[in-house]
């Protein structure tokens, strides 16, 4: 009945690793895949409500949006490189970096959809079954919008949401390998954590890569 | 006696700080125990499922004009769907690999453990958290939307109100659907990353045995198909609680895009649930024919090609949606082309038996029990592909039928038999040879006996999902010869898991390594396995079924034989 914990010797394979890491981001992007299949079938079914839709939506923001996240995959990069070369001073900062620009996105992201809401273009969140007209709970302005509207609203909230969701719990992940770094189980010669939670944060900025003009720019 | 208990998986630890009781096995990440309790947790809501089951064929006696009410129309509805969701989403999905692939994977690639161990028990919980939130969801109202959880209805249907407090019962069960996917996908990553990176020095691809193969197989489309389910359900979800209609006409939306979405899941996850099974098949029957399997390559690429044909093929589930011709004639082809492989290795295994010899164990019952249901199963597949009589028999019993056949015939017969030929290995336990005989013969009669009649039912017109029927006499004649069969395949599975509790409480010990006398690696191991499998490095020289090699190292004493020898 010893207990053989101490035994264990759970020898760490890294490449190993790294494969059911790329898996796991290969299911993320079949995730949003789906996403991306009902788009493309309800922009082809509602073209023109799309095409209006997508003209409420701030060009410039997204842009902006856009350079802030790019900025935050070339820092996290950077940041691997960094520490790799064992500049551990240096590591940490771009990678705190790279969490302030992910927090700069959510705070823009949060004045747009707050802007949205505003402007009656969304559907409120009703308990329950889909509130119907005349509802109290349902904003007046989103049952004047067509259904193409509606659907490009719906759709853009959704996707745009589990995006956010995704920089947060990158974000998150991020600042636990800030800790870990601080502490030390973190360094030069074990970077694999940093360098997963790198791609991590690449594969959520890709996706934004291709939300950007399907929402903003194709009109 | 003390000396007998020896250390092994069952009497030490992965962790130092959980040793003791029901912790020493939640805590654990070692892939045997993880495997067991995945088995306890499934055969549980088997065996709760088979009682619903029960209970509407109990329903379907006598027609309604003679009176006969056992649960009123409302409760059925609920019944078949959570009959549904249990079987598939706790029980056969995730089944044969979370149980016997967690147990026996690394031991029959000579590993250690899984590749990601602590991942592998996160699976588990996240497991039992769907598992229970699930069950609460049923108890809190259920849902009656059936296991596809197709729109309109499941957006419409009302939510239930319970002291006064509204409860949406169907957002809550598709959420635990979701999190039950992610305990799948999670699984399937380990496996292909297990198979990949772990295997022992000399098993290369084509030295693996042929449950691994399966599990390989059966791991992609879990990654590869799952996702999609899990969002889509959650679109479900979106559109019961916003006014935004992803699904509904009224608003826009696609209904029957919903259902490729969920097809494109879902039929991949026939083969989830099958594959495996054909795996445990290919195991238990070489071993009692004491020969080679026959075509083992063609197996091995058959698993994988039932996979890639498999995921292709979902609309064969819509052919009257009113999709285009040219895609139902592409869907309809794909179909009859599955059939293929999955012909190939239904021929494989009965070439093997040829000349064979022949022991009939408890688990080459059940295998052998296998290949004849799955053949009914795949056959009338065949039926339902064809673009004709798919209009005639679409919604029927033969449905029914024709996917109990693969699921419950085919699947789950293959799974228990798998336990059954692994059980001394796993615990270290023998059971009663005879009982679980007897169990075998009521479990196959009455499976036969009550899907048999139901795809005659089919054919002359009886819709599925229907509570009761009118007063014919060929429908009265079938649904009795129906419901007399659940009787008799109820006494059968409760049978079976009685041998099998029986024999965990006071069967006879044994350490025998290999009592099937099997060449494949996982039977030289301790019994039951200790807790990193193997004492030594493991090394391979031979193929798997390569069993002429395999008595000779028996003779020379490199290897551990049965006493049948």
């Amino acid at each position: 009945m010893t207990d053989q914990a101490h035994a264990v010797e759970h020898h760490h394979d890294e490449e190993g690793t790294r494969l059911g890491f790329w898996l796991f981001l290969y299911t993320e992007l079949f995730l949003f895949g789906a996403f991306f299949l009902v788009y493309a079938v309800y922009r082809s079914a509602h073209l023109e409500d799309f095409k209006l839709a997508a003209e409420s939506l701030n060009t410039t923001i997204g842009t902006v949006n856009t350079v802030i996240l790019l900025t935050s995959s070339l820092t996290v990069v950077l940041s691997l490189d960094a520490l790799k070369s064992g500049a551990v001073k240096l590591a940490k900062g771009l990678l705190l970096a790279t969490i302030l620009l992910g927090l700069a996105f959510l705070v823009i992201k949060g004045f747009e959809w707050s802007a949205k809401f505003e402007h009656h273009l969304f559907l409120q969140t009703a308990s329950g079954i889909a509130a119907g007209e005349g509802s109290p709970l349902l904003t007046p302005g989103a049952e004047m919008l067509p259904n193409g509207q509606v659907l490009f609203f719906g759709l853009y909230f959704i996707m745009t949401g589990t995006h956010a969701l995704h920089i947060i719990i990158g974000a998150v992940w991020l600042g636990l390998v800030y800790f870990w770094i601080s502490k030390g189980s973190i360094h030069p010669g074990n970077v694999g954590v940093l360098e997963r939670s790198g791609l991590y944060w690449h594969l959520v900025d890709v996706i934004w890569i291709f939300l950007f003009p399907l929402y903003y720019l194709v009109h | 006696m003390e000396k007998a208990m020896n250390q092994n998986y069952l009497n030490s630890h992965t962790s130092a700080k959980w040793t003791k009781g029901f912790m020493s096995w939640f805590m654990s990440t070692d892939h045997k125990r993880i495997g067991v309790m995945y088995a306890v947790a499934m055969f549980s809501f088997f065996f709760a499922a088979v009682c619903l089951g029960f209970v509407m064929k109990l329903q379907k006696m006598y027609p309604a004009s003679s009176g006969w009410e056992i649960i009123p129309p409302e409760w059925y509805g609920s019944f078949f769907t959570l009959h549904a969701i249990v079987m598939i989403f706790l029980f056969i999905v995730p089944g044969a690999p979370a149980i016997l692939g967690n147990f026996f994977l690394p031991l029959q690639i000579g590993a250690k453990d899984v590749a990601f161990p602590r991942v592998n028990l996160l699976s588990f919980w996240l497991y039992l958290f769907g598992a229970i939130m699930a069950v609460v969801g049923v108890l809190l109202g259920g849902a009656d939307t059936g296991w596809t959880f197709t729109p309109p209805y499941s957006v419409t249907t009302k939510t239930i109100s319970i002291f006064g407090v509204t409860f949406d019962s169907v957002s809550w069960m598709l959420t635990a659907a979701f999190i039950l996917g992610w305990g799948t996908i999670l699984t399937g990553i380990n496996f292909i990353v297990t198979i990949h990176r772990m295997r022992a020095k000399g098993m290369d691809y084509f030295k693996m045995p042929l449950f691994t193969w399966s599990i390989y197989a059966t791991s992609w489309l879990q990654v590869l198909a799952t996702p999609v389910v899990g969002i889509t359900l959650l679109m479900i979800v979106i559109e019961r609680i916003m006014p935004v209609g992803f699904f509904d006409p009224s608003k826009g939306g696609d209904p029957i895009l919903f259902q490729h979405l969920f097809w494109i899941y879902s039929h991949p996850a026939v083969y989830i649930m099958i594959l495996p099974s054909m795996g445990l098949v290919s195991e238990i029957i070489p071993t009692n024919s004491q020969k080679p399997i026959f075509g083992y390559k063609s197996i091995a690429i058959a698993s994988v090609s039932i996979a890639a044909v498999g995921y292709l093929l979902w609309a064969h589930h819509m052919f009257t949606t009113g999709m285009s011709d040219f895609a139902a004639v592409l869907f309809s082809f794909l179909t009859f082309f599955v059939a293929i492989p999955t012909a190939i290795k239904v021929f494989n295994w009965t070439a093997t038996l040829y000349k064979g010899s022949i022991t009939l164990t408890p688990a080459m019952l059940f295998a052998l029990a296998f290949i004849f249901n799955f053949s009914i199963g795949g056959l009338t597949g065949m039926f339902l592909g064809s673009l004709s009589t798919d209009i005639h028999l679409h919604d029927t019993d033969f449905v029914v039928a024709h996917f109990h056949y693969t699921m419950f015939g085919g699947a789950a017969f293959g799974l228990i038999g798998g336990i059954f030929h692994y059980f001394p290995k796993m615990f270290g336990k023998m059971y009663s040879m005879l009982w679980a005989k007897i169990g075998f013969v009521f479990m196959f009669v009455g499976f036969n006996a009550l899907y048999f009649p139901m795809l005659w039912l089919g054919y002359y017109g009886m819709p599925r999902r229907y509570h009761t029927y009118p007063d014919i006499p060929i429908f009265n004649k079938l649904q009795m010869a129906s419901t007399v069969g659940s009787w008799v395949l109820v006494t059968g599975v409760i049978i079976v898991l009685a041998v099998w509790i029986y024999a965990l409480i006071k069967g006879k010990r044994t350490t025998e390594q290999n009592p099937w006398n099997s060449s494949t690696l996982e039977w030289q191991t301790a019994t039951p396995p200790t807790l990193f499998n193997f004492e030594e490095d493991v090394e391979i020289t031979r193929d798997p079924y390569n069993y002429e090699a395999f008595h000779a190292e028996v003779a020379a004493g490199k290897a551990v034989g049965g006493k049948r020898d």
